[in-house]
Order: C-alpha cells, then structure tokens, then sequence
C-alpha cells in the first residue's frame, strides 16, 4: 500500500516531463482558431478595383478550397506569393482577403506580384478580419465544401505546410464532397 | 551637486509613462473610458502575446480597443464586451483564465498535487508511530531480561 502511494510522485513527474516535452514542440504564438469545424462568419466585402466583384461569404461554398488572408504592408506574405501562384496554376481555388489595407494599396500590389485568387475582397477597415480571428497575416483558412472552416495555417504556406497538412486535408475534403 | 541631484530627481517624477492608448481613441464619457481601460488590461494583444492590449502599439491592439470601446458604447456590459472578442480569438485573449473544462487541471492540479502529498506524509507518519508501538516484551521476556540484567553477587 504505501510502496504504491511513493509511486504517485513518481508518475506525477512524468506526466510533467511528457507534458514539458510535448509543450517544447508547440509554437505559442500559434492560437488555435475558434472556428474550426464552424462556418465562416458573414461578411460581403467590395473588390479591390472599383467596379470588380468583391468576396461574401455565400462565394466560399460548393468545393474545397482556400481563403487567404493578406495585404500590400505584409512582409511574409511575398515570401508566400509564388507558392499561391503555383498552386493556382495547379487549380486550386483560393480567394484572398485584402486585410488592412487600402484597396488602391492591395490592387497594384497583386498587378506587380500576379493574382492567384479567384476572388478578393478588400477589408479596409479589418473588421471581416478580426471577425475571422486573424492575428496576422499571412493567414489561410481552408473551407470545405459547405462553406466550413477545417484549418487554419497561420503565416505563410511553405512546403511542409503544404505536402504534410494541407495537401492531405484537401484530398480528403475532396473525396467527402 | 545636491541640488542637481534633487532637480533630476524632481524632473523623473514628472515624467509620466507613454501610453499606448492614442487620445484619438478614448471616449468622451471618463467613466465609460476608465471601463474600457480596465477591460483591455485583461485582454492579451493576440499578436505580441505578452502585452496587453492596453499596452501594445500593434496596429491589431488598437483595432480591438476602438471595438472594445465601440461595445461599451452599444450598451454592453463589461462580460459582454469581452465576450465579443472571446467568441473571435477563443478564451486564449483573457489574460486570467476562466475556470472550465479544458483549464480544470490549471485551476485545480496544484491542490490536488498537494493533497496527494498530505495523504504521503499523513500515512507515512502512521506507519512510523506503529512501528514505534510494535515492540512489546511479553512477561517471560521480561522476567529472563530481569535476570540477565540482575548485578551479579558474589557467592
């Protein structure tokens, strides 16, 4: 009885080297998105150009894709670029929001750099964005095709995003739809 | 030299801390602003983390205090206000966790650690008075004892 009793701290203890160890691997910038598995909030915003169609909730719906959060003032988001671009050559849908930023700013911007969206929508005032839980950008939702939220990348996409998280999650949404 | 020391002294105390919070962005109404300020000094700035937004010059914080404010003025209480932006960033932007679920082991772990102790040290001091007690000599010992330790007398 009381040999079983000197054991607690002893598992106590590893439970907080495994839990130390486990926490050593977690970046805590990271906060998880509270909307995981839940629609995306509504939001209906103008186009960058006047004149363009804007972005609103009920475009992000019907196939799996993604919804890039950006702006022209974004460092990491033109070391994100290319990799966009590529995978819009490959036929991925993403749409982009335009976050914080003047639309004249984001417009000129994606001319230089070349758009990979399908849809942008501007959010000058970053209300859709705070609504959206961003905390920085670059962020990137990925919807599913009944308008849900299934993950949040949060900074630029690079490889191992891409192959190990995103890529198989897409496949997978694919092949629910 | 004393006086300078004394003028320098005099002129740190007037300085007053910087202040993130633009004049821009408080309320005319000071009791509504002291709310406000109150409120943001328990919401983490989501991108600097360890600030609060109260604190923080990110462009984000500040979007969040004029909200913050924005929802005093619509009427809501000071739970409501917060509420708003827990709903968008998850619990992680109080700065005092909320007891529930998934922070139970938080709130309760250390008690629970303690009380695990207190049964160890509890049970351990039993066990020692028991020992103590155990030993008891039955009377025959005690009777050959007795003999074995009777001085020896000379025949």
């Amino acid at each position: 009885m009381n040999r079983a009793l000197a054991l607690i701290p002893v598992g106590l203890f590893v439970a907080l080297l495994v839990t130390f160890y486990l926490a050593l691997g977690r970046d805590p910038t990271h906060i998880p998105s509270v909307l995981i598995d839940k629609p995306l909030p509504a939001f209906d915003l103008p186009g960058v150009r006047a004149g363009t169609a804007g972005l609103r909730t009920s475009d992000l719906r019907g196939q799996p894709m993604l919804l890039n959060v950006f702006g022209s003032w974004c460092i990491s988001c033109v070391q994100e670029h290319p990799v966009l671009m590529e995978l819009a050559r490959e036929g991925v849908v993403i749409d982009g929001i335009d976050w914080r930023d003047e639309a004249i700013d984001g417009a000129k911007w994606l001319n230089q750099n070349g758009n990979p969206y399908a849809r942008v929508g501007n959010d000058r005032t970053g209300r859709t964005g705070i609504d959206l839980g961003v905390t920085g950008a670059p962020e990137t939702f990925i919807i599913d095709a009944k308008g849900r939220v299934r993950y949040k990348q949060i900074g630029p996409i690079d490889a191992d995003a891409w192959n190990n998280t995103i890529l198989p999650l897409l496949k997978k949404l694919r092949s629910e739809s | 030299m004393k006086r300078i020391f004394f003028a320098i002294c005099a002129l740190l105390l007037l300085a007053a801390p910087a202040f993130a919070v633009l004049p821009s962005e408080q309320l005319s109404d000071p009791k509504l602003e002291a709310r406000a300020r109150h409120i943001s000094q328990e919401l983490r700035c989501v991108v600097c983390q360890n600030q609060t937004i109260d604190d923080s010059d990110a462009p984000l914080a500040h979007d969040l205090r004029v909200i913050l404010r924005e929802r005093l003025l619509a009427g809501d209480s000071d739970e409501e206000a917060k509420a708003y932006l827990v709903k968008r960033y998850g619990s992680y932007v109080l700065l005092k966790p909320p007891f529930q679920a998934n922070t139970l082991l938080l709130w309760l772990g250390p008690f629970v650690v303690l009380g695990i102790g207190g049964i160890l040290v509890v049970s351990y001091l039993l066990g020692r008075s028991r020992l103590q007690a155990a030993p008891q000599l039955s009377s025959e010992e005690r009777a050959r004892l007795d003999d074995l330790l009777k001085p020896e007398t000379s025949e």
